[in-house]
């Protein structure tokens, strides 16, 4: 243990002032970025990426503090800390992943449903399969 | 044979004979501290896999449901708008729970039983007034709002509109595209209706399609608008649910979250009673089982930190 018990409990009040404070920061950007405090600011497109930015930023000191200081990670040795800390690293490629995978369903979506309203052509397949495709059907008939 | 062994023996110096005696601890952190840690973090990519999984249908969704007109009531508030007020009470709760485990640690650590089961204690209240917090919540979604896994009547309009009255006529009720809206229920279930966009007027609405709204059999009113912009201006809209995945979303992963602080809740309880027996004190680790379960109650508020941010903040 790193630090003597009348130190340990200075931190723990100063831990307690800084998460309230994050938090309480974090609800105003957050009501700032919905348009409650300048209204009408949520109207602009790009305002929402410098607050989700900010949003993130601070919940993730949050959670840096909690494991380095309530969790006492600052006080374990390297290898502990590295083994607990570095598989999370793939959390980054997974949440790159998956809202590049969601946006591409948005897309596929809106595109059959431009589709489904444009009346067909003379001649022209339904569907997306490419004519030469080998079919089942094809062969029975 | 007896000379190869001999030269091998010869190699093995000291200090690896030794370790294979056992009783090494490179990590310098007990056996039961060691494995919460690795169980933490494969909780945390549990949650995580929940989170992204959020994260990727609301990316696919054209229009989602906005966390200030969502979570803006708050008990013994009436029908008040308090956007995102009553969810930061509840992250204080949290926050200040996990900081009396901090001090029930440092007790432990100086063999102070009387601390350990005073600042355990405090710590058991903040994650019951947590629990209880989530009980009203889902109580006003359920009961209230008509949320459900299926069903989720918190709406966006995608286009500007006028408002229609149940005969069809103009009111002067308009909107932006991008405002949200909230499905009531009409009939005996409704609860003198939270006044707020899209709400209705004091009206005998009958089951069926009518001029100006439509109720379905499951009573809820899709009131109708005229859209004023866009390539359907001057045609008449209606109300439709939001993406559906919402409400299952919301309910599994605040609820997974809510089962984490309720086992944490348990297991506190029965060290804070083992801790007053003196179960832990006869031992002389430093209360090691008070560190452990420390270590859980943290995650749980870590957890918290980033639902936080996924459900109400962003």
């Amino acid at each position: 243990m790193g630090l003597s018990y009348e130190e340990g409990k200075k931190r723990v009040v100063f831990g307690l002032g800084l998460l309230a404070a994050v938090t309480v920061v974090e609800v105003i950007i957050s009501l700032f970025g919905k348009g409650h405090i300048i209204p009408g600011i949520h109207d602009i497109k790009w305002v929402f990426y410098p607050v989700a930015l900010a949003l993130v930023g601070l919940s993730v000191y949050k959670a840096y503090f909690i494991i380095y200081e309530f969790m006492h990670m600052k006080y374990e040795v390297k290898g502990l800390a590295l083994s607990v800390l570095l598989p999370t690293l793939l959390l980054v490629w997974a949440i790159i992943a998956f809202f590049q995978e969601g946006n591409s369903w948005k897309n596929r979506r809106e595109l059959i449903k431009e589709k489904n309203v444009k009346p067909l052509e003379e001649g022209q397949q339904q569907g997306m399969i490419p004519s030469d495709t080998y079919r089942l059907d094809q062969q029975e008939g | 044979m007896a000379t190869t062994d001999t030269a091998l023996d010869h190699k093995v110096d000291h200090s690896q004979e030794e370790a294979w005696q056992g009783g090494a601890e490179p990590f310098k952190a007990s056996y039961g501290k060691l494995m919460m840690w690795y169980f933490l973090l494969s909780d945390a990519f549990t949650f995580a896999g929940f989170l992204i999984t959020y994260g990727a249908l609301r990316f696919s969704s054209v229009t989602w449901p906005v966390p200030d007109f969502v979570f803006k009531t708050a008990p013994f508030m009436g029908h008040r708008e308090l956007p995102l007020i009553f969810v930061t009470v509840m992250s204080f709760l949290l926050i200040v729970s996990s900081v009396t485990m901090v001090r029930a640690v440092q007790e432990g650590h100086r063999e102070n039983k009387n601390g350990v089961v005073f600042w355990m204690l405090l710590t058991i209240i903040g994650g019951t007034g947590f629990l209880s917090c989530q009980a009203w919540e889902w109580t006003n979604l359920i009961g209230g709002e008509h949320m459900s896994v299926t069903r989720n009547p918190f709406g966006t309009h995608t286009e500007s509109g006028v408002y229609l009255d149940a005969e069809g006529k103009e009111t002067d009720e308009v909107f932006k595209a991008g405002s949200s809206f909230l499905i009531h229920k009409g009939g005996a279930a409704e609860h003198g209706a939270e006044e707020g966009e899209g709400s209705a007027e004091a009206h005998a609405y009958e089951v069926g399609d009518h001029p100006g709204y439509m109720m379905d059999e499951k009573g809820f009113i899709h009131r109708k608008f005229k859209i004023t912009d866009g390539p359907n201006a001057g045609t008449v809209g209606m109300e439709q649910f939001g993406p559906a995945a919402f409400g299952a979303l919301f309910f599994f992963i605040t609820g997974f979250h809510g089962f984490h602080v309720f086992s944490g809740v348990m297991f506190l309880l029965i060290i804070m009673i083992n801790a007053a027996s003196g179960v832990y004190a006869s031992r002389k680790n430093g209360y090691e089982m008070v560190e452990k379960i420390g270590l859980y109650w943290h995650f749980v508020d870590l957890v918290w930190v980033f639902v936080f941010l996924v459900f109400y903040l962003l």
